[in-house]
């Protein structure tokens, strides 16, 4: 069993439909925290001691947000910043994350064919989220393909209900703690997992 | 005299403070407890009043005027007039359709055809004093059955005018009736008559809004609590005496007044005074009602007085329901609208008594047409009791189940108490966000400027209970105690504490010591007044010597938090002990070392933390 900590980063969450039907359905699943840093910390005050408790007891972390600017919102490049320390996080002392695994879920407006080298955005999603990859391995984590929601704009219920499911088959096989569907080299992002288990579903 | 008087007063006393909670036990509403007390003092039980119980029933019938003109409070007129609509329609419908088919019925069975009219026009009518009390004892108002009741409540008070003015064209010998509802009018011309009504109608608006609220601001000011239950009673009875005169009824006067009165800053003040002597009087006049019936005509005539009862409530229900189904009221709805409005209501007993005065109806009518009306006042509690707890719950839907409120009566779930400088700031931050709290303040110069400012506050002292229950304290999920006066901020929460624990409470504290008295008795959310704005000031300075905006910002962030944690470590220690300011000492030390150390974490110092390194990451997972 493992045990996931979703970090949850979203300036207007009370408006964005697809994260309140995401965050739900993780809310659901034993063994899933959720901490709403907006929430936590509207004056961006991060404790990082209490982060730090957390992650401890954690074995996956998520970093849960939308896609502003190909990145992640303030707050959470905040967190990063303060909570993974030096000698703790990374540096000659800085073991207690080692051996964890990180992810990124995002929500995007775009839809895929505009995320790679013929598209408008010219990148593909995982070179724009080369510093969190970069991230995840200085403090020795395992960064696996991102959960990735694109094309919001156009989702209509019937979508957002296929992604929560989505997103609750990808929870439930990380709390099991097996990961290798999603090490495989064809895996691009953590959705097309319920492809790969369940061809039915699509 | 005396004497006799008090011996009365005992009676009536000790019968409904015998009955009514007993009533209640049995899950029962007040009103027929009252009833049933009336029933076992009156002259056919226990025999301790007899003839005097009608004088107590004309005396009795200005508590109905006193409930209309607290009703009246609570609906601005700008909701009085979205309701328009239900009332002429579901009123009118109601009281058109059963005069018609009751006055059929009583033609066919040989009564005079005025007779049959009368009659028509009496068992149209509800109890207005019965449905209401019991609305508002459950709570109910506010439903779509409630809203009903109430609408057609109120045309059936508004239609009793007519009526009174229509029966003496049909009598034959109309001419020597003069007193009873006769006023100084009734010689004066048509056109006159409608004259002064039509005055006496705006001069209840004018003084309501330029006379009764000056007024009640000046005896507000003598701090005397007294003088302003006097000056409430007064406006009462001054506005049921004047409808007297010119013939029209007080009760509706008094809801008018009421009304016009609902918009001004008195309102929950003027509730709470007239609350007590409203309940006083409303419980004498449903005894007066049960000592009335007449077991007499009972025992002549059992059949036929049973047959009436159960024909007029039935024939008034099913009209209720057809009117209740015009008006797309859901199932559950419509029954308890139906069912609570089948009695014939007390007006009827002014009508029919007119009627006889007037030669329509005879003496052995009278009584059997009282007995039914007094019968059908006590059955019809009962058989809401049997309609909620054996019929609804086999329709499906329950009486829980309701409609938001659409027109009437608004009790917002924030009370907001103290409406000074501090008050005023977050009532303002409240409003522009979208959320009204009602406001209470206790100066009431303060409240006519901030009045006139635009803002809705009312006159009131809050750390009274009776005060806080018109204001809504019950429905309020959240109170915010702004009041400058540290005593008086925790005599409030000690009540509040005592007899709203679901409230929620958010308390402004002066000081450190006051929010200590405050974490005492268990409250969660204290706000020192000074705090945040000296931590601020400091920033500023130390921003004006050259320190960065963001890292000072940060470190006064952190700052109130430590306080407020080691507040909370202190307050157990008793204040002035040597303990205490050895203890303020140590958290003091330990918070500025706290402070010390978050503005270095991060800080460069012997190292550049690897980031020139190769390889960092492998070297370090290889040693």
């Amino acid at each position: 069993m493992s045990k996931i900590l979703i970090l949850f980063a979203h300036p207007r969450f009370e408006e964005s439909r697809i994260n309140h039907a995401l965050i739900e359905t993780a809310s659901q699943i034993d063994g899933v925290s959720i901490r709403d840093l907006y929430e936590l910390y509207p004056d961006f005050n991060v404790d990082i001691q209490a982060e730090q408790i957390e992650l401890l007891q954690h074995d996956v972390i998520i970093f849960h947000h939308p896609f502003y600017w190909y990145s992640c919102p303030p707050l959470l490049k905040q967190w990063i910043d303060l909570v993974l320390e030096y000698n703790w996080a990374y540096g000659p002392h800085g073991k207690f994350l080692s051996g964890k695994i990180a992810l990124n879920a995002l929500t995007a407006g775009g839809i895929r064919e505009v995320y790679n080298e013929s598209g408008s955005n010219n990148y593909t999603i995982a070179e724009f989220l080369r510093p969190f990859e970069q991230t995840a391995k200085l403090c020795q984590m395992e960064y696996l393909p991102p959960f990735a929601v694109l094309g919001t704009h156009r989702l209509d219920n019937n979508g957002i209900k296929e992604y929560q499911k989505q997103y609750s088959q990808l929870l439930y096989l990380l709390g099991s703690g097996e990961f290798a569907p999603l090490r495989a080299h064809n895996c691009q992002f953590a959705n097309d997992l319920a492809v790969i288990k369940n061809p039915v579903v699509r | 005299m005396s004497g006799d008087f008090l011996f009365q007063a005992v009676v009536y006393l000790t019968a409904a403070v015998v009955c009514v909670p007993l009533a209640k036990r049995f899950g029962l509403s007040s009103v027929l407890g009252y009833l049933l007390a009336g029933i076992l003092i009156g002259p056919y039980l226990l025999g301790f009043i007899g003839e005097e119980g009608e004088d107590i029933l004309h005396f009795a019938e200005f508590g109905v005027v006193m409930m209309l003109f607290l009703i009246g409070l609570e609906i601005e007129p700008k909701n009085f007039w979205n309701m328009r609509k239900s009332i002429l329609g579901m009123g009118g419908f109601q009281v058109g359709l059963t005069i018609v088919i009751v006055f059929a019925i009583a033609y066919v069975t040989e009564l005079e055809w005025p007779t049959a009219l009368a009659v028509g026009m009496a068992f149209s009518l509800s109890s207005t004093a019965i449905v209401l009390q019991t609305l508002k004892e459950k709570g109910l108002m506010e439903t779509s059955y409630g809203q009903s009741s109430f609408s057609v409540l109120l045309f059936q008070d508004i239609a009793v005018i007519p009526m009174l003015a229509l029966l003496p064209l049909f009598s034959s010998s109309a001419s020597d009736v003069s007193d009873g509802h006769g006023s100084f009018l009734e010689n004066l011309p048509l056109g006159f008559q409608t004259l002064a009504v039509l005055l006496s109608v705006v001069l209840v608006i004018l003084a309501g809004r330029y006379f009764f609220v000056p007024v009640l601001r000046l005896v507000a000011n003598t701090r005397l609590r007294e003088l302003f239950s006097a000056s409430a009673l007064l406006i009462v009875i001054a506005i049921a005496y004047l409808m007297e005169l010119v013939g029209l009824s007080p009760a509706l006067g008094a809801f008018l007044g009421g009304v016009v009165l609902a918009n001004s800053e008195f309102k929950h003040e003027l509730e709470s005074n007239l609350e007590p002597f409203k309940g006083l009087l409303l419980g004498l006049f449903f005894i007066a009602v049960g000592a009335s019936i007449n077991f007499l005509v009972i025992g002549q005539s059992p059949d036929l007085v049973a047959g009436l009862v159960i024909g007029v409530i039935a024939l008034k229900a099913l009209v209720l329901l057809l009117v209740g189904r015009f008006f797309k009221l859901s199932t559950d709805q419509n029954l308890l609208f139906a069912i609570g409005l089948s009695q014939i209501g007390e007006f009827a007993f002014v009508l029919l008594g007119f009627a006889n005065q007037l030669g329509i109806v005879d003496r052995d009518l009278l009584d059997l047409l009282l007995v039914v009306t007094a019968i059908s006042m006590t059955v019809s509690p009962i058989l809401a009791i049997v309609n909620e707890r054996i019929i609804l719950p086999r329709v499906g839907t329950k009486e829980s189940e309701e409609r938001p409120p659409d027109h009437i009566g608004k009790h917002k779930p924030i009370i907001l108490v103290g409406f000074g400088h501090f008050g005023s700031t977050v009532g303002r931050f409240l409003r522009a966000n979208g959320v009204e709290p009602t406001i209470l303040d206790h100066d009431s110069n303060r409240v006519d400027l901030l009045r006139k400012m635009g803002f809705e506050v009312y006159y009131g002292d809050a750390t009274r209970e009776d005060l806080l229950e018109s204001a809504g304290v019950e429905q309020a999920q959240i109170l915010i105690s702004a009041i400058d006066d540290p005593e008086a901020s925790l005599r409030l929460v000690e009540t509040l504490q005592k007899h709203y624990p679901h409230l929620k409470l958010v308390i402004r504290a002066k000081s450190r010591i006051d929010a200590y008295e405050l974490l005492k008795l268990g409250v969660e959310n204290i706000y020192r007044e000074s705090i945040d704005t000296s931590v601020r000031l400091a920033c500023d300075v130390l921003q004006m010597l050259g320190r960065r905006k963001h890292t000072l910002y940060r470190q006064a962030q952190n700052f109130i938090k430590y306080d407020e944690q080691s507040m909370r470590r202190l307050v157990e220690q008793s204040l002035n002990s040597e303990e205490y300011i050895n203890r303020v000492r140590l958290e003091i030390a330990q918070q500025e070392a706290l402070l010390q150390a978050d503005l270095r974490s991060g800080r460069l110092e012997d190292d550049d933390h690897l980031w020139s390194s190769v390889k960092p990451t492998r070297e370090d997972s290889s040693d």
